[in-house]
C-alpha cells in the first residue's frame, strides 16, 4: 500500500529522471542550501574548498563528455588545465611597463589590453588585462588540443592513453623546467579577474561567498550546455560513434571531425577550470600539471559512471571536496589511484552504475507492497 | 548530369587482401528506380564489392560512380552526404540507443545542427530536432516499428534490429539504399514482409542495391540481378534470364546438372 505522499515523490522522481532544467533547478537549490548551510554553521571558510572542488569538476565535466559519450580517453588533462592556468598567470602577471614606448605596447594600452598594477612590492607593472588573458588561455588551450588532437585521434585504445599521458608530461616537464613559469615554485601575485563589473575572482574571505557561486554557477552553466549537447543531433552522432564507428560513418557522421570537436571542447573547458582557479587561488604551480592530477581526473570520471554527467560530477564534488580538506592525508594521490584501480577491477562502468543499483537492491530489498503497486 | 546516366556505375574494380584476390574487374550499373540483386555463393566478394561502394573499402583499381561522380577512395561520410545509405550484413546498431535515436542519427546527412548550435538549443535547432525525429518515426512506422521506438536498440529481438536499421537507412531518404543480407536470419514470413517492404521502397522512387543468398527474395524484388563467383562477375540480367544461365546454374548447382 502506498501513501500518496509516495506516490507523489516517484512522480517527482520520474519527472527529475527526464527533464534537464528540473535537474539544473533541484541542482541549484543543492548549491543554494550548501551555502547556507556553512553559513549557519559557522563554517563559512568551507566555502573555499568548495569553490576550488567546483573548478575541478568543470575539468571533470568536459573530460566525462570525452570518456563516456565520446569513448576517448584522455590522461592528459592536468595538461590543458595548466595551458589555461599558466598562460593566464604569465600574462596577466607580465610588467610590460618599461616598454611602454613601444608603439604596440602603447596601442594595447590605449585599447586597456593592457592595464596597470601595484606588483608584490609596491611598484606598478603593466600585464595583460585579466578578460584578454582569459581568452588567450582558451584559445591557446585549443590550438593546442586541436595541434595533439589530429595525430592523437586517429589512435585507439590504450595507443591514444599512451598518447595523451605522453602530452601531459610533456607539459609538466616543460612547466617545472621553465623559469619564466617559475619553474618548481609556479607563478604567483596573479590579480583578481573581473569577471563582471563588481564580480572578482580572487581568493580571500570578502569575496567567499560570490566565488563560490562563480565556480558552481559555471559548473551549472557548462552543465546545462553539455546537457543540450548530449540530445542534440552532435549528441547523437557521438554517442553512435561510442557503440558503432563503422555504422556511424556510413550514417554520413565524419568519425574524425567530431572526435576532435569532442577532445577540443573538453580540452578547453579544462583550460576555462585551470585560469579561473588561478584567479582564484592567486597563483599556479606545477602540481596542477602533474601527470598524478591527470589520473585523478580520469579517477573521478571512472567512479561517477561513464556516460553520467550527474553521477560524474557528485562525484567530482564529494571527492575533489574531501582531498582539499586534506583528509587523506598524505596519501591523496595514491587514494586516487587505488580508487581508479579499483573501479577498473570491480565495476567497469562506474560505481553509479545500474549493475551496483542492482546490487543494492539485494541488499536492501524495497518493501513488498511497493512491489505490488500497479503504475 | 544526362539523364540517361546511371545512378551507380561500376567500373573493372579490383580488390586484394594479401593473396585473395576478392574482387577482380567487376563492373555492373545500376539504373534509377530499380531494384538491383547481387547474388554469389559465400565468398564470392558480395560484401567486398559493397564495402567498396560505400567507401568502408578503397578499390586498387576500377572507377565507382554515384549521380556521375566518381567515388572511389571516398569516406563513407562523404558518400552518405552524396545519397547512399546501407545496412550491414551483421546488424550494426547503437545498442545503447533507443530504437528512436537510431533512426534519428540515420537523419543525419539530412540535417545540419552543429556542436555550438546543440549546446546552445537554439530555437532553429529545435525545430530541427523536432522534424528529425518526425521523419524517424515516419521510417520506423513505415516498418512496422514505430512502438519499438522508445525501447533500448541492443534489447530488441533480430527481426526488430532488422527493422529498426532498415528505418535508419530509410530516414537519410538516400537515393541509393544498399541492403546488405538483409533476409540474413529471418524467418519465412519475415523474409516475405521483407519482400513487400523492398517493393514499397522502390516505388517511393529510391534505387536499391540488394546482397542476398536467399534466392526467392533476390528473384522476386529485382529488376536485374548480378551474379559473382570467385570475385569476378559471371552473369547480368533480368531474373528469369539468370536463372536460365547455364554458368549461373553450374556455380550454383555444380557442373553434372547442367
Amino acid at each position: 500500500m502506498t501513501t500518496p505522499a509516495a506516490s507523489a515523490w516517484s512522480r517527482a522522481a520520474a519527472a527529475l529522471r527526464r527533464s534537464a532544467r528540473l535537474q539544473l533547478l533541484a541542482f541549484a537549490a543543492v548549491l543554494v542550501a550548501a551555502q547556507l548551510l556553512t553559513r549557519a554553521g559557522g563554517k563559512e571558510f568551507l566555502l573555499t574548498q568548495l569553490t576550488m572542488a567546483g573548478y575541478y569538476t568543470l575539468v571533470v565535466l568536459g573530460l566525462s563528455l570525452l570518456m563516456g559519450h565520446a569513448g576517448q580517453i584522455s590522461i592528459g588533462h592536468a595538461g590543458f588545465f595548466a595551458i589555461g592556468g599558466y598562460a593566464s598567470a604569465f600574462l596577466t602577471t607580465l610588467d610590460l611597463s618599461a616598454s611602454r614606448r613601444l608603439p604596440v605596447v602603447a596601442l594595447l594600452e590605449r585599447l586597456h589590453l593592457l592595464v596597470a598594477r601595484k606588483d608584490l612590492y609596491g611598484g606598478e607593472a603593466l600585464g595583460v588585462e585579466p578578460w584578454a588573458a582569459f581568452l588567450v588561455a582558451v584559445g591557446l588551450t585549443a590550438l593546442v588540443a586541436v595541434a595533439i588532437g589530429v595525430p592523437v585521434l586517429r589512435l585507439k585504445g590504450h595507443y591514444l592513453a599512451m598518447a595523451t599521458l605522453a602530452f601531459g608530461t610533456i607539459v609538466g616537464s616543460v612547466v617545472v623546467g621553465t623559469q619564466r613559469l617559475g619553474a618548481a615554485d609556479g607563478i604567483s601575485g596573479v590579480p583578481p579577474f573581473e569577471v563582471l563589473p563588481g564580480l572578482r575572482v580572487m581568493g580571500g574571505a570578502a569575496g567567499r561567498v560570490a566565488n563560490y557561486y562563480v565556480a558552481w554557477g559555471l559548473v551549472a552553466l557548462a552543465m546545462l550546455l553539455l546537457l543540450n549537447l548530449i540530445r542534440s543531433r552532435t549528441g547523437r552522432a557521438l554517442r553512435a560513434l561510442h557503440g558503432a564507428e563503422e555504422a556511424a560513418a556510413a550514417m554520413g557522421v565524419d568519425v574524425a571531425r567530431l572526435k576532435l570537436q569532442v577532445f577540443v571542447l573538453s580540452a578547453m573547458i579544462a583550460g576555462v577550470a585551470g585560469a579561473f582557479l588561478t584567479h582564484f587561488n592567486g597563483g599556479i604551480g606545477p602540481s596542477e600539471a602533474s601527470i598524478l592530477k591527470s589520473v585523478r581526473y580520469v579517477a573521478i570520471v571512472a567512479v561517477g559512471g561513464m556516460g553520467s554527467l550527474w553521477g560524474t560530477l557528485a562525484t567530482s564534488a564529494v571527492l575533489s571536496f574531501l582531498s582539499l580538506r586534506g583528509t587523506f592525508g598524505s596519501h591523496d594521490d595514491a587514494v586516487f589511484g587505488v580508487i581508479l584501480v579499483a573501479v577498473m577491477l570491480l565495476a567497469p562502468d562506474g560505481i553509479l552504475s545500474a549493475d551496483l543499483r542492482a546490487l543494492w537492491r539485494r541488499i536492501a530489498p524495497a518493501p513488498r507492497s511497493r512491489e505490488e503497486t500497479p503504475r | 548530369m544526362t539523364a540517361g546516366a546511371p545512378l551507380l556505375e561500376v567500373s573493372r574494380v579490383s580488390k586484394r587482401f594479401g593473396g585473395v584476390q576478392a574482387v577482380r574487374e567487376v563492373s555492373f550499373r545500376v539504373e534509377r528506380g530499380t531494384v538491383k540483386g547481387l547474388i554469389g555463393p559465400n565468398g564470392a566478394g558480395k560484401t567486398t564489392l559493397f564495402n567498396l561502394v560505400s567507401g568502408h573499402l578503397a578499390p586498387d583499381a576500377g572507377e565507382i560512380r554515384l549521380r556521375g561522380k566518381a567515388i572511389q577512395g571516398r569516406p563513407p561520410h562523404r558518400i552518405a552526404a552524396l545519397g547512399l545509405s546501407r545496412t550491414f550484413q551483421s546488424i550494426k546498431l547503437f545498442g545503447h540507443m533507443t530504437a528512436l535515436e537510431n533512426v534519428m542519427v540515420g537523419r543525419h546527412v539530412r540535417s545540419r545542427a552543429g556542436m555550438v548550435a546543440g549546446m546552445l538549443r537554439l530555437p532553429a535547432t529545435r525545430r530541427e530536432e523536432r522534424a528529425i525525429e518526425g521523419r524517424a518515426l515516419e521510417a520506423l512506422d513505415m516498418l512496422g516499428a514505430g512502438h519499438l521506438a522508445h525501447k533500448e536498440a541492443g534489447s530488441l529481438s533480430y527481426g526488430q534490429q532488422r527493422a529498426v536499421e532498415m528505418a535508419r537507412a530509410l530516414a537519410a531518404e538516400p537515393e541509393l539504399l544498399l541492403l546488405d543480407e538483409p533476409a540474413a536470419g529471418l524467418n519465412i514470413r519475415e523474409t516475405a514482409e521483407l519482400t513487400a517492404q523492398i517493393g514499397r521502397i522502390r516505388d517511393r522512387g529510391m534505387t536499391v542495391l540488394v546482397v542476398e543468398h536467399d534466392m526467392s527474395l533476390v528473384m522476386g524484388v529485382s529488376d536485374e540481378v548480378a551474379v559473382l563467383s570467385y570475385g569476378e562477375k559471371i552473369a547480368d540480367a533480368d531474373p528469369p534470364s539468370v536463372q536460365r544461365n547455364p554458368d549461373v546454374v553450374r556455380v550454383y548447382l555444380g557442373e553434372e546438372t547442367c
